[in-house]
């Protein structure tokens, strides 16, 4: 158990989390007797679902700044209709009609944000306000009717890479996807390493990364393969590359930068990150505009995908967004969740359906399960903060952590050090300030 | 009446994984008596409580529990009530948009008919205030009354519960000196109806007023039971076998070298954030010099925060005349991001709700308040992060295995040395400290002390707000008294003291 802990950097909702999705793959591999893993399947797994996960990445930060976005659905709706029309009536390329959601977007989430951020109404009503607004915006633009968007389009929600370069019988692209994402695994567990040492904390044993590396470069390889080996003309779909880019820029703002760390800040303790200088009423406004922006694009991939725009797109999105961030570790109460987390769990959804359907299961079972599944996982984690064992809540932002996390967060309890003589007679502080 | 022993707890251990809370702790009480419970924080006074009040229930600690002579095995909270044992915790539990009456009953509601009898609920929570000295409505809802008076409605609850052992967390940490002597009084008041008080607290001036007895915990075992009346307990007695040796001295030695003045606040006039009309602060006026320590003396609610957060970016209230000078230039600060990066820091006195995101570790948070000192380009140096943390770690020696500890976890001065440290690392010119010490143990009191004297020897102007006038007298080179919102007086070290302080801070007040 150690050791895999040392595999998946001592986080255990992460590493339940990643287990559970590897464990729910083979299982329906075993099922449905090979269906699940093959080219086709993924391709439609990634097609049918990257919308969801990209509204789980704006909603990550939502719940993390301390808030929730019930309107994300009918957002997506309402800009997915506005831009169809646009281009049949107005004639514009399809590029700008991609302009003119992001825009649409923008603005809509400025007018949440607004709300939330400088008026102080609590996110949940401004949200619900938005989705039966734009709902009604949705059907009143479009006249309760489905409009259909042009090809090019249509790229952005159902396409593929081109063919480029020798004919190797495989996608050229996807491969050089594949093996960029090795390359980069590799690099990161090197340079991880290297930081440990540089900062002399516990560096895990040798064999860690490299069974680390192998393994993820294992499974990289082999769902390049898939990828790559669909019937011709087919490549790593389109929406799963735009995810992909969403996911590293957003896991990068969230960790790396000022923005990101005040945004679990001011989920975190809002007075103490205004005390301590954080702008939290811009933070709010941001994370609830952001969301909005991304709302826009996952309408309009969708739309890409279906063809055309209609009155009822986007219903329940903001559920499965909801639930795939929880599921991913997220805490009701904010401060706590991460962007990787939240894919997790929307792919564990995504399978968990994707299987459930090629299973032949109907959508009266598939609920259930799926119901069932959201509970259980959050269950679970509650369950292992009350035994004191070191829960979602101090780990899952952390990477190196570890030990240490094995008691209950209390004040008054005894420090976990030996302790030493607190008193000097003369205290020596000599730090350069 | 203090003959029988009402109480014995023998041989208490508890674990928590990886550590021993309580190691073979043994305390006796004596019916009727006030009973007090000293150790510095994280010695386990708190966890020796939970175990008898049944919130660790059987079974989870070894050790045996006689309570009036039987063996008791308290499975929790209702089980310890039933036999008579009330704790009532340092954070009050009542519920503020309840009425007082309500919080009293609450969980205990007399039913006539299935619905709550409220002419019985009003009438005996009326005479239960009466017991505890408290003439409000008890109708009134419990956010609407001081803390002081809510502690009150507490006791009466516990009353309520026809308690034998009343258990009190900390009972004056949050109350000003007048209403502490009131608690204090009430608790002498409880003794002679043969009720019997274990208590905890950090004030030992009170507990060497009030104890009878006095069992010392450190590192989770009972080091000694002192009898206040035969073994002539004093403070000093009480500090040594807290610590585990004599404390020389409460302060730390220390010559100021005292500069210009480079921080002035003149006219300072700020309104109540919700009642306009309030005046929080009243023209008030002050100035710091270089390389001093400023303190600022006044009762619980005399603006004393209201000032300094007013100050500090208009963090508080609505702003309405005054101007602030720094280094002979006049600058205006309108929020909390312009204060720090003019020079000022603000250590908040509630750490918990205020000060710290208890979700964070210790390294984030020493850098939380200047994040773009370790920013390259767009990225948070982690690495820098963890060296600056470790640095503070080690020169403010804050007690942790490791930076990348969550701050939850550490005890109150540790917690303080981490937000100092948060601060210190922004390089602030005037440091405010409001309350820098509560809620913390006396040797890490005087850690505290230490690090504020090195700052102001950096040349750094440092105000102390402290509700505690020893330790006003004992650190600043100058005091400011406050009363109602305006500056009263301003002694110099060799001309303050107790009684002079205490008269400029209650100016005007007729006697109440």
């Amino acid at each position: 158990m150690k050791s895999l802990k040392h595999l998946f950097g001592g986080n255990t909702r992460q590493f339940g989390m990643i287990f559970a999705l590897v464990a729910l793959v083979v299982f329906f591999q075993w099922r449905t007797g090979g269906k699940t893993l093959t080219s086709v399947n993924m391709m439609n797994l990634f097609n049918g679902n990257s919308y969801i996960l990209i509204l789980a990445i704006g909603m990550v930060l939502v719940i993390i700044a301390g808030h929730i976005d019930l309107s994300v659905g009918s957002i997506a709706a309402f800009v997915g209709i506005v831009v169809a029309i646009a281009m049949r009536d107005w004639g514009i390329p399809w590029y700008l009609g991609v302009l003119l959601g992001l825009v649409l977007g923008a603005l809509i989430g400025m007018w949440q944000g607004f709300w939330v951020a400088y008026v102080g109404i609590p996110a949940f009503i401004v949200t619900l306000a938005g989705m039966l607004l734009f709902r009604g915006a949705n059907q009143r633009v479009g006249n309760s009717l489905t409009v259909p968007v042009p090809e090019g389009f249509r790229y952005l929600g159902a396409g593929y890479l081109p063919e480029i370069g020798p004919t190797t019988g495989y996608n050229n692209l996807t491969l050089l996807i594949g093996f960029a994402l090795v390359a980069f695994v590799v690099y990161n567990e090197f340079r991880g390493r290297r930081r440990l040492e540089k900062i002399n904390a516990q560096v895990p044993p040798s064999w860690v990364p490299v069974v680390k590396v192998v393994l993820l470069s294992a499974v990289i390889l082999y769902a390049t393969y898939l990828f790559a080996t669909g019937r011709p003309g087919t490549s790593f779909p389109v929406p799963g590359i735009i995810l992909g880019v969403l996911v590293i820029i957003y896991a990068f703002v969230s960790n790396k930068t000022i923005l990101g760390r005040h945004v679990y800040a001011v989920g975190g303790n809002r007075h103490a990150a205004e005390l301590s200088g954080v702008k939290s009423k811009r933070v709010n406004f941001m994370v609830m505009m952001n969301m909005s922006v991304l709302a826009a694009l996952a309408g309009m991939i969708f739309v890409g995908r279906s063809t055309a725009s209609g009155p009822s797109d986007g219903v329940g999105w903001e559920l499965d967004a909801i639930a795939a961030v929880f599921i991913g570790g997220a805490a009701v109460t904010g401060g706590v969740g991460t962007v990787v987390g939240s894919i997790i769990g929307g792919l564990v959804m995504a399978v968990l359906n994707n299987g459930l359907q090629l299973l032949g299961a109907g959508a009266d079972d598939t609920q259930i399960i799926k119901g069932l599944v959201l509970l259980v996982a959050v269950a679970f984690d509650v369950f292992n903060k009350s035994q004191g064992k070191p829960s979602i809540i101090g780990l899952l932002t952390r990477n190196l952590g570890g030990g240490g996390g094995t008691r209950k967060a209390d004040a008054d309890a005894p420090d976990p050090a030996p302790t030493e003589q607190a008193v000097g007679t003369k205290a020596v502080i000599s730090h350069d300030v | 009446m203090i003959n029988h022993t009402i109480l014995e707890m023998r041989s208490i251990t508890k674990e928590f994984p990886g550590v021993k809370a309580l190691a073979d702790v043994s305390i006796a009480v004596r019916s009727g008596e006030i009973h007090a419970i000293c150790g510095e924080n994280g010695a386990g006074k708190s966890t020796l409580m939970k175990v008898l009040s049944g919130l660790y229930p059987y079974g989870e600690y070894s050790g045996d529990i006689i309570f009036q002579g039987e063996p008791v095995q308290f499975r929790d909270i209702r089980s310890s009530e039933a036999a008579g044992i009330v704790i009532i915790h340092q954070e009050l539990a009542l519920i503020p948009e309840l009425s007082i009456a309500e919080n009293i009953f609450l969980g205990n509601e007399p039913t006539r008919f299935g619905a709550i009898n409220w002419d019985l609920v009003n009438r005996t929570a009326l005479e239960l205030l009466a017991r505890v000295g408290l003439s409000e409505d008890p109708t009134t809802k419990v956010k609407d009354i001081g803390v002081g008076k809510q502690q009150l409605v507490e006791i009466a609850k516990a009353l309520n519960k026809s308690v034998k052992l009343l258990i009190l967390d900390e009972p004056t940490a949050a109350l000003n000196e007048s209403d502490s002597q009131h608690l204090l009084d009430l608790m002498a008041g409880l003794r002679s109806k043969g009720i019997t008080c274990i208590m905890i607290s950090h004030k030992l001036n009170e507990i060497e007023q009030i104890a009878d007895s006095i069992t010392i915990i450190r590192d989770g075992r009972s080091i000694e039971t002192l009898h206040v009346k035969d073994d002539g307990v004093d403070e000093d007695r009480i500090i040594r076998g807290m610590v585990g040796r004599s404390l020389e001295s409460r302060f730390p030695e220390h010559t100021p070298s005292i500069g210009e003045t480079f921080f002035e606040v003149r006219n300072w006039t700020v309104g109540h954030p919700s009642v306009p009309d309030r005046l929080v602060c009243k023209n008030s006026s002050f100035h710091v010099r270089r390389g001093e320590i400023v303190g600022f003396a006044g009762l619980m609610g005399a603006g004393r925060t209201e000032l300094a957060r007013s100050v500090f970016g208009r963090s508080y209230g609505t702003y309405r005349s005054g101007r602030i000078v720094m280094d002979g230039k006049e600058i205006t600060l309108r929020t909390v991001p312009q204060a720090i990066d003019a020079g000022l820091a603000y250590v908040t006195e509630d750490r918990k709700s205020l000060g710290l995101n208890l979700l964070d570790d210790i390294k984030t948070t020493t850098v939380s308040a200047d994040l773009r000192k370790i920013t390259r380009g767009l990225v948070v140096d982690r690495d820098e992060e963890f060296r600056v943390a470790e640095d503070y770690r080690k020169s403010l020696r804050t007690k942790t295995p490791s930076v990348n500890e969550g701050v939850a976890k550490l005890s109150g001065g540790n917690q303080q040395k981490v937000v100092l440290a948060k601060w210190m690392f922004t390089d602030p010119e005037l440091l405010i400290l409001d309350e820098p010490t509560r809620g913390i143990d006396v040797g890490a009191k005087y850690e505290i002390y230490g690090i504020i004297q090195k700052l102001a020897d950096q040349g750094k102007g440092v105000i102390v707000i402290s509700s505690e006038l020893p330790e006003l007298l004992g650190l600043s080179d100058r005091i400011y008294t406050i009363f109602e919102g305006a500056i009263t007086g301003e002694l110099d070290r060799r001309n303050a003291n107790q009684e002079s302080l205490m008269k400029l801070m209650t100016a005007s007040r007729k006697s109440a």
